[in-house]
This record gives C-alpha cells, structure tokens and sequence, in this order.
C-alpha cells in the first residue's frame, strides 16, 4: 500500500463526505481557526510593526520578543494551556498566536524600514502628516514583504491548527489524531492531504492579493 | 510547586537525560538537512531553472503537519527516534535550501571574477570564497531550522515514546502535573535560546570581517531570517 492509495481510498469514501466528521464540515472548522488565530496575530503584529518600523525605533527589542517567542514550543504550550486553563477554543488560539506573531511583526518591521528613505523624506517635505506618510508611502512600498510575512504566519497556522484536534476541538487534524488512534493510515494520509491543500489555497489566496493590492510600479521592481 | 524535577519512572530518563535525547533528536537531523541542502543549493545555483520548483516542492512538504509524517512513518521506521528525525530533517532542508541559494548569489560577481583570476579552481571558489561570503545567510537559516526542530521534537511524544522532553508533556496530562508542563516548557525554550546564541557566536566567528554589536546584517542574511516559509510549528 503506497501513500498514493491511502490518498485514493480516503476520498473515494462516499462517509468521508457527509455529517458533522466530513470533509466539508472539517475543512470549514480548520478554516475558522486558522483565520482567527491570524486575526489576532495580525492584530498584534501588523501595529507595532508599522509603528516601529516607521518611527525605527526599538528593533532590537523587536528581534529579541521575535526570537524568544521561537523559541516557544507549540506543542507545549498548547499542553500549558490546557492544563491551566481547561478545554476549549481558547488554549489553542494561544500557541497559534504566539507561533504567527513573530514573522509578521518581524518582517513588517524590516519592510518598512527598507522602504526608500527618498521618497518618505519627499512626502514629509510635502506637509505630509506622519499618519499619511505611512500609510500613503512607506505601507504601499512596503506590502509586498509585509504580505510574504503574513503568508509566511498564514502557512504555519494552517499546518499547526492540527493539534486543535489533539484537545478534542475538530478541523483537519481530526483525521490525523484519530487515524493514529484507530490504526487507520488512510484517515491520516487523507488529513494531511486536506492541510496541504488548505496551505496551497492559502498560497494562491496570498498571490491573488498580492495581484490586487500591490501597485504596478511596486510590482514591476 | 513541588516535585518540578520529579520525573515520573515510566519515562525511563532523568531531566538531564530527557535534555540529551532532545538534542540529539533535534540537533541531527539539521546536520543532516545541512549535508543535503548544500548540494540541492549548489545545483539550484548552477541550474537557474530547478529552483522554483525546488522551491514549490518544499513548501508543500513544509505544509505537511509534522504528526502526519510521523503517523506515515511509522509502519517503515516503527515507533523510533529515525521516525522522528526524518521529518524534522525535511523540514530543515527545506528552511536551509532558500537561505543557501540566496546567500550564494548574494556573492558579487566581480569577487567570483577576482577569484577566479588568482586561480582558484570551482572547487576552491565555492569552499573559500562563495561559503564563507553565504555564512551569514546559511546561519540565519540554521537558526530558524534549529528553534523549529528543538521545538517539533515534542510532537514525537503523540506516537509512542518518542518525544524526549515532550514525553514530560504526555506525563503532566497523566499523572495531571501542570509542574511538568511548566518543565518542559521552559527547558525546550531555554535549549533553544541557548543554541540560537551559540549560532550567533558561530557566525562572528566564521565572519571576522562584519562589524559586531547592534550592527544589521547583510540583506540576504536578513531575508534568510524573516522569510523562509514558517519557523516553529
């Protein structure tokens, strides 16, 4: 049996496709996770690292949380947290939080400092307000890399969110953690198929917004 | 909380000796992600065309949850520390083969034509000028592959017995000890800091010539560290 008919046999299974354990039920929790937990990493990362990057100050403190929360075990933290905390939605966001936070507030920070300092200096000779110069200069330059740091967060989420199952929450790695348990080889395959995929989409969704929301004159450089 | 070092007999190891295997896990299998990406780099290098599909290749593998290749695993490699390090191997290379190219060709051309007109073979150029000129990047990427692997180790603890300091994990839920957790916890990011300081130095060894302190490195070195896709799992 090579992996190739697991992936066959998994979906080709008419049960894998219905009810509260399908595909389409699990894929959507997986989903639901994913994008919240890089909600609020990006809710704490993409700020200070507009803010740092643009004032240019305090990127030493920056590396350092960035390294520290690296150094941070997901899995353990995960463990951590529900240990502490009980079950629930709660002590998973935790790790995934902590997992996204640095690549996007590190490669936020660094995108905005490597914008072209001319054209900043340009805008703040113009009369530019501080707020407009970054979110009309330095923020449009800068959102290819500050869009390959939250791809980059939008990956190891997607990949991650599978220990959800492993405190009985669902999404994919539902089918992994059980397929373990149940000796059933097909289920995981097929799991870690469906994470694949859901991170290949994410890929496709980030070069969409990249298309859309990159100018030209950024692009083409 | 009592009994912090208290661990419990089923694990077969002390603290110190869960810490040994965690290296060990850990630590081999970027070695190994090493040996193999410096080549896979090398002809990425020589051949332009092989790396977007190099690239694309890997970040599907990285995409891969670290649990399902163990699970996979398994029925090749049994419940054992190889069906561990595999995966973790994989994942190093992948973190590795961008940070090399893109170090190798942060070398400018014009060092590679001087090299090449003192009379430095291929072999020569890319030992004693390309590799030491890529330090910085390649251990930018060692870095990021060091903290994912020592921190991925624990997930080995799901399969059987295979997790070294992530087995203190399984026990704290056991024997509900959340002192353990805490343990483990903080003996994993401590190791990690630990040899992330360690590459640090490694580097200003190996580069005498960049400036030291609260100096940024060299772009290439700084993508290597922001971009490649994902660090910790």
């Amino acid at each position: 049996m090579n992996v190739l008919n697991f992936v066959n046999a998994f979906f080709s299974d008419s049960a894998h496709w219905h009810g509260y354990d399908g595909i389409p039920q699990r894929f959507w929790e997986h989903l639901q996770y994913s994008l919240l937990a890089l909600a609020v990493a990006a809710a704490i990362g993409l700020p200070v690292g507009l803010l740092t990057g643009h004032t240019g100050r305090g990127g030493n403190a920056l590396a350092f949380v960035a390294n520290a929360a690296r150094a941070l075990p997901s899995f353990g933290l995960l463990v951590l947290a529900v240990l502490l905390i009980g079950f629930g939605l709660l002590p998973v966001m935790i790790p995934l939080v902590v997992l996204a936070v640095p690549p996007i507030l590190v490669t936020t920070y660094e995108a905005v400092r490597s914008v072209d300092p001319a054209p900043v200096d340009a805008a703040r000779g113009m009369g530019m307000h501080e707020s407009r110069i970054l979110f009309q200069v330095e923020v449009p330059v800068a959102l290819p890399l500050i869009l390959s740091g939250l791809r980059s967060a939008a990956i190891q989420i997607v990949s991650t969110a599978t220990i959800a199952a492993y405190v009985s929450l669902g999404g994919l790695g539902r089918y992994i953690i059980d397929g373990l348990y149940q000796r059933d080889y097909e289920k995981v395959v097929g799991g870690a198929t469906l994470v694949a995929v859901l991170a290949l989409l994410t890929l496709a969704v980030f070069w969409a917004a990249g298309r859309l929301a990159v100018s030209p004159g950024v692009r083409r450089r | 909380m009592t009994g912090f070092f208290d661990i419990p007999s089923d694990l077969q190891h002390s603290w110190t000796g869960l810490i040994g295997l965690h290296m060990r896990e850990a630590l081999l299998p970027v070695a190994a992600g090493l040996l193999l990406a410096l080549p896979i780099a090398q002809l990425c290098g020589r051949f332009r065309w092989l790396y977007p599909p190099v690239l694309g290749m890997t970040t599907v593998l990285y995409a891969v949850p670290s649990l399902a290749f163990f699970v996979v695993l398994i029925d090749y490699t049994g419940q054992t520390e190889l069906t561990v390090m595999i995966p973790l191997a994989l994942y190093s290379l992948v973190v590795l083969v961008p940070a090399i190219v893109d170090g190798v060709r942060s070398v400018p051309d014009e060092t590679l034509a001087a090299a090449t007109a003192m009379g430095f073979g291929p072999v020569r150029r890319y030992l004693q000028v390309q590799l030491p000129i890529a330090a910085p990047a390649i251990i930018a990427g060692l870095r990021v592959a060091t903290a994912s692997s020592i921190s991925l180790v624990s997930v080995g603890a799901l399969i059987g017995n295979q997790g070294a300091l992530g087995n203190l994990l399984a026990a704290a839920q056991k024997y509900d000890r959340p002192e353990l957790a805490v343990n483990a916890v903080v003996t994993m990011a401590v190791l990690a800091i630990l040899c992330d300081v360690l590459l640090v130095g490694l580097r200003m060894l190996l580069t005498p010539w960049m400036p030291r302190g609260g100096t940024r490195p060299k772009p290439a070195a700084r993508r290597a560290e922001i971009t490649p896709e994902g660090a910790v799992r």
